[in-house]
């Protein structure tokens, strides 16, 4: 079982053999990266490619380890036992989590823990010896459930917060670096087959421009710029419209960039700088 | 196997465990690493370093290691033109003699300086037959000859002239992450993050499990309970030094004070210049209209407050140790008496200070500031915010 990329998903040389280790060893993997560059997609992809069932796992402030393994709803138990029904039957108020669900799949497949670092700090330790020996004990029940196949763990975080150490040294780590002109080039040929090459460069060409302006609050990246050169082609523009003049700065369509009104205010402040110097 | 390799990683303070390394040596048996150097470092590094911020120094530590395995070629050093200053000045001093620089200095142009060089490294290439390190300290290292720059030319400047295809890890692109480096916010949010305390305040409009069973247990009928949410109970207090000096620390001392404004729901902030004197302000604009006795604030301000003061400290000794000191008016009470007031009103006090760490020591104010803060400062670094935090979480 080896992951190599899809055809919707480039995966660079370093990225696979972190994806690859960490299905050999079946230790989770932890991926950092700015947003927007794939994170989330590269667990549907390593899904997609080995034919696995994905499931997703997206984790919110306010989730608790213990939804991942199951929630016991004592709530509806005791207005049960309140309308004399009987409940001894524990199992009834069981309701399985995510990570148990992926223990009982029939064949392998991959669990999606998407956005770690949004839990509490504790978040991570209270899922040590869960992720680590693929087991855990129902406590009410006092049943052991077992992962019958491992499955393949994908963690991804925005760095919101520091993810302790113990939890580090269980996993393999890879941080998604945004991608050189080459790689986006083939990513966005990935996407668009049908692109013209003149304005597959240029539009990149103005794209990188944009990214490498000094004090930007929120870089475009990867997706922002499948967004924007999908506007591209549906408006059918051609390269000589992207190349900005000197009144505007900015390229057409630059909302799908650009999502913010400071950094726009930025731009036209460059814009305004450049017509007075001339 | 490599065991050297995981001792220089541990020496180098990244924090790499026995368990990871037989990891590594584990994932070295599958076949899809084999026969591939940039696989391997590739899977060293996935397996060894779990922060990017640490990538940086472990490319260092492979590179080091790895090369005085395989020999590197003297050309690829030539054309490696990215390496830290400080190595380079410890080097300079031991390939060449005084004379020697001064007659670099006297060839004139950065081409016939590279032209000297090569003839230096070959003739040492030959004298120490492949013994040489081409990275780090030792006395050898042909890098130490490249790096003397007499005539102040900026090495990288002529890089696509002189690049050749580097291996991966001497890109070192992930030199941006490495921790000593002033960081977005971001990172001062997770550093910030650590103030948190928690408490229950506010309605009562969470359901309590816990309570409701054994209430209804003990009454015989359903009894719900409910208990106050859970929020973040800190309270701070920022004080911001604004304008003269401290304008090269805006965007630096921005992004703290965002941060700290998404972390803290209970932020309070006023600006001062320079040294806290009677009066502070809200609005920079109108700092002369709209000004808050800073003895208000005291009284507004309870114990319960943690106050941090951002400041350079660079000033007049004047203007923190005699009245009339101040730059702006006449202040009757000295600073000194101001901010001594300040730390006894709030225990819990910081003084950030944007200025580097080893540049202290040369001002006076920032002594003076210093010592009424009882040591209590640290630079605007995440490591520096993390001390601070650690101080402040002290009771």
């Amino acid at each position: 079982m080896e992951f190599s990329g899809t055809k919707e998903y480039i995966s660079t040389s370093d990225l696979t053999v972190a994806v690859n280790a960490s299905i050999a060893l079946e230790k989770p993997l932890l991926v950092k990266g700015e947003p927007g560059t794939g994170k989330t997609e590269l667990a549907k992809q390593i899904a997609n490619s080995l034919d696995l069932e994905i499931i997703e796992w997206s984790i919110k402030s306010t989730t608790k380890a213990q939804q991942g393994l199951y929630e016991y709803d004592a709530v509806s138990r005791l207005r049960d036992s309140q309308l004399g029904n009987t409940v001894k039957k524990v199992e009834k108020y069981i309701k399985k989590g995510k990570l148990w669900i992926s223990f009982e799949t029939k064949n392998k497949s991959v669990l999606l823990i998407d956005e770690i670092d949004k839990a509490d700090i504790e978040f991570p330790n209270d899922l040590l010896q869960e992720l680590d020996k693929m087991e855990f004990h129902v406590y009410e029940t006092g049943q052991l459930v077992k992962a019958k196949n491992r499955p393949i763990v994908i963690i991804t975080s925005n760095n919101e917060k520091e993810l302790p150490e113990a939890f580090l040294r269980r996993c393999f780590f890879h941080y998604i670096q945004f991608p050189e002109l080459e790689t986006l080039k083939k990513i966005v040929k990935v996407h668009f087959p049908e692109i013209k090459k003149s304005l597959l460069n240029s539009a990149l060409q103005t794209f990188f421009e944009i990214r490498e302006t000094p004090g930007l609050k929120k870089k475009p990246s990867t997706s922002e710029a499948l967004d924007w050169i999908k506007l591209l082609l549906i408006e059918d523009l051609d390269p000589s419209d992207l190349k900005s003049n000197n009144r505007d700065l900015l390229p057409k369509l630059h909302g799908a960039l650009i999502k913010n009104e400071q950094d726009i205010q930025l731009f036209e402040q460059l814009a305004f700088m450049s017509r007075n110097a001339r | 196997m490599f065991l050297d390799f995981f001792l220089k990683l541990k020496d180098s303070k990244i924090p790499v465990s026995l368990k990871e390394f037989l990891t590594f040596l584990q994932a070295l048996e599958f076949n899809f690493v084999q026969f591939d150097v940039n696989k391997f470092y590739y899977l060293a590094r996935a397996s060894l370093v779990k922060d990017e911020k640490l990538i940086d120094k472990f490319d260092i530590i492979f590179g080091e290691y790895f090369n005085s395995i395989e020999r590197i070629d003297i050309d690829d050093v030539i054309k490696f033109l990215n390496i830290p200053q400080d190595w380079l000045k410890k080097l300079s001093s031991k390939n060449f003699s005084n004379e020697e620089i001064e007659k670099i200095k006297s060839l004139g142009s950065f081409e016939k300086l590279i032209e000297t060089l090569k003839k230096r490294l070959s003739e040492q290439k030959k004298r120490h037959q492949g013994g040489n390190k081409w990275i780090g300290t030792s006395g050898t290292s042909p890098f130490g000859a490249y790096g003397y720059n007499p005539e102040g030319v900026r090495i990288g400047q002529h890089e696509s002239r002189y690049r050749k295809a580097i291996k991966v890890w001497d890109k070192r692109i992930f030199k941006d992450f490495d921790e000593t480096n002033e960081l977005d916010n971001r990172g001062f949010q997770v550093a910030l993050k650590r103030l948190r305390t928690w408490a229950r305040t506010g309605i009562e409009d969470e359901l309590d499990i816990e309570s409701t069973i054994r209430e209804t247990a003990k009454n015989g009928y359903l009894d719900i309970k409910t208990r106050k949410e859970r929020e973040n109970s800190i309270k701070i207090l920022l004080f911001l030094d604004v304008g003269g000096s401290m304008d090269d620390y805006i965007e630096l001392t921005e992004r703290l004070f965002s941060a700290a404004q998404n972390v803290f729901k209970n932020l309070k902030y006023f600006y001062f210049h320079n040294c806290l004197y009677e009066g502070v302000w809200k609005n920079n604009k109108r700092r002369w209209e709209e000004r808050f006795l800073t003895s208000d604030i005291f009284r507004t301000f309870g114990k319960e407050y943690k106050c941090i003061f951002v400041g350079d400290a660079q000033m007049s000794p004047y203007e923190i140790i005699s009245p009339g000191g101040g730059n702006e008016h006449f202040n009757d009470e000295p600073g000194s008496v101001w901010l001594e007031r300040a730390v006894e009103q709030w225990p819990s006090n910081l003084w950030i200070n944007p200025t580097p760490k080893n540049e202290w020591g040369f001002s006076h104010s920032t002594s003076l500031i210093k010592e009424i803060f009882m040591n209590r400062m640290v630079p605007l670094t995440i490591q520096g915010i993390e001390e601070g935090t650690k101080i402040l979480s002290k009771k």
